[in-house]
């Protein structure tokens, strides 16, 4: 079987890696590229788990050929801190409790993420539509849409 | 989960699907037909992938080819073309389609059912054209292209050719594209003025979830008179359904009650559905006429501001 040689950016470093063709993102991700906080829940694109973004669009990784990433800017949640310093979002998770035993977690941080990078102001309602494709089998999501709306306001605030 | 389990699932998904398994990218329509046609029944066509992988994951698909078209121009590009209608890349996905400045305007009710296509991460992939060669006949996206009068361009070996978008279901997960056919693009017609149209589907939930019924409505109206309708509904047979009846019903009245109640009669007249967990036959046959209804005033309000 011959793999595929892919270059691609992954949370703003240049990469390459070898893959098999039917290999998915989320494979490449959690097997040769080592990054393994995108977590693998259902594969098949309902949980949300594995959300990554493809040239900055919410995509689940599961749901995409490793090969695919060939020339595009991958974002994972490795890339949500900076430095040693939290994400507001990923601050707010751990204040309010936004986690339980956290298969979901990194999923809901990169969707949250993009959601506020478009919406930084947005409805309680509106973040329960966008997340609606991440599921938590833990939280019962009411502390998960909190810390999203705080995390905004935060952010708001420091962007003033 | 531990390494164990994973190795496991890793080796299962091995035997069923990667025996010689390609990936190509064509850049070009010509080259793509020329290697989807080549490899035969053994090819699929990669455009969001969001039922692709699914099927490949479990087993249900087992491409020898897989041909990636979302390096195509035209299978990626949205234009409003000179006579007011638009043309729509095959590839172009819910979240592209969204964030066109005047596509939304123009023909809002197949907007809504283009997004309603699962979540906002399957939004970032998946397109019409994947969800109507899916041959889904709950597919969102469906009802709404066959009212708005949209057809399909499709090119294969023996060249190009135009279809309704009514026409491409064959079945359930059957379409009637040749082999070695690919959907290139969407085009809807141009909108006169006084036009207005809408998609509703019935869901348990209120997100994530696939149409008991789908029902898409399109028309014009002059000085308050219906002068155009189409109407499809999703759901209720093999395939998505123009019912001509109910846009009869609705074309030369005033979308009075008498007129919208006949629509939504000749509606439910038209299911054929099938009787599952989802929805029994009399409660899909019922949601139709209902959703009909619904669908009209929508589309009639947008009509009137238009």
């Amino acid at each position: 079987m011959t793999k595929l040689h892919v270059s691609t950016t992954i949370n703003g470093e240049p990469v390459e890696f070898l893959c098999e063709p039917s290999d998915t993102m989320l494979d490449a991700l959690r097997g040769p590229l080592g990054l393994t906080g995108s977590k693998e829940g259902c594969a098949s694109g309902d949980c949300g788990a594995c959300s990554i973004t493809l040239d900055d669009r919410l995509v689940c990784s599961c749901l995409m050929l490793a090969a695919e990433a060939e020339g595009c800017r991958v974002g994972t949640i490795e890339g949500m801190a900076r430095g040693g310093e939290l994400h507001p979002l990923q601050q707010k998770f751990l204040e309010m409790a936004a986690l339980q035993c956290g298969i979901c977690t990194s999923g809901m941080l990169v969707a949250s993420e993009v959601l506020l990078k478009r919406n930084p102001d947005p409805s309680e309602e509106e973040v329960r539509f966008w997340l609606a494709g991440n599921l938590c089998r833990c939280t019962g999501y009411d502390k998960i849409v909190r810390a999203v709306l705080d995390a905004a306001a935060e952010i708001r605030e420091t962007a003033q | 989960m531990g390494e164990e389990s994973q190795g496991t699932r890793r080796q299962g998904r091995w035997e069923t699907t990667m025996t010689d398994v390609r990936y190509l990218v064509p850049r070009t329509l010509d080259e793509a037909i020329r290697a989807y046609a080549a490899a035969g029944s053994a090819a699929r066509i990669l455009a969001g992938g969001t039922d692709l992988l699914v099927q490949m994951r479990s087993g249900v698909a087992q491409p020898g080819l897989i041909v990636d078209v979302k390096k195509i121009d035209e299978m990626m590009a949205i234009a409003e073309t000179a006579d007011g209608g638009f043309r729509i890349g095959a590839a172009v996905s819910g979240a592209v389609l969204a964030e066109h400045p005047r596509f939304g305007k123009v023909w809002p009710g197949v907007l809504e059912a283009v997004n309603l296509i699962g979540s906002k991460q399957v939004q970032g992939r998946a397109s019409a054209g994947g969800n109507l060669c899916n041959g889904s006949p709950a597919g969102d996206s469906v009802p709404a292209m066959v009212a708005a009068g949209a057809t399909v361009m499709i090119q294969g070996p023996q060249g190009s050719r135009e279809m309704a978008v009514a026409d491409v279901p064959a079945g359930p997960g059957r379409t009637n594209l040749r082999p070695g056919e690919i959907l290139v693009s969407f085009a809807l017609p141009p909108r006169p003025r006084g036009s207005g149209d809408a998609y509703l589907r019935m869901i348990p939930r209120t997100e994530m979830d696939i149409a008991v019924v789908g029902c898409g409505v399109s028309l014009s109206l002059e000085g308050g008179v219906c002068v155009a309708a189409r109407v499809a509904l999703g759901a209720v047979a093999p395939t998505v359904l123009l019912v001509e009846e109910a846009a009869k019903a609705l074309i030369g009245s005033r979308l009075d009650d008498a007129a919208v109640r006949a629509a939504a009669a000749a509606c439910s007249a038209a299911c054929r559905p099938i009787d599952d967990k989802r929805g029994t036959i009399a409660y899909r046959t019922r949601v139709a006429g209902v959703l009909l209804t619904r669908a009209v005033a929508i589309a009639a309000r947008r009509a009137g501001g238009n």
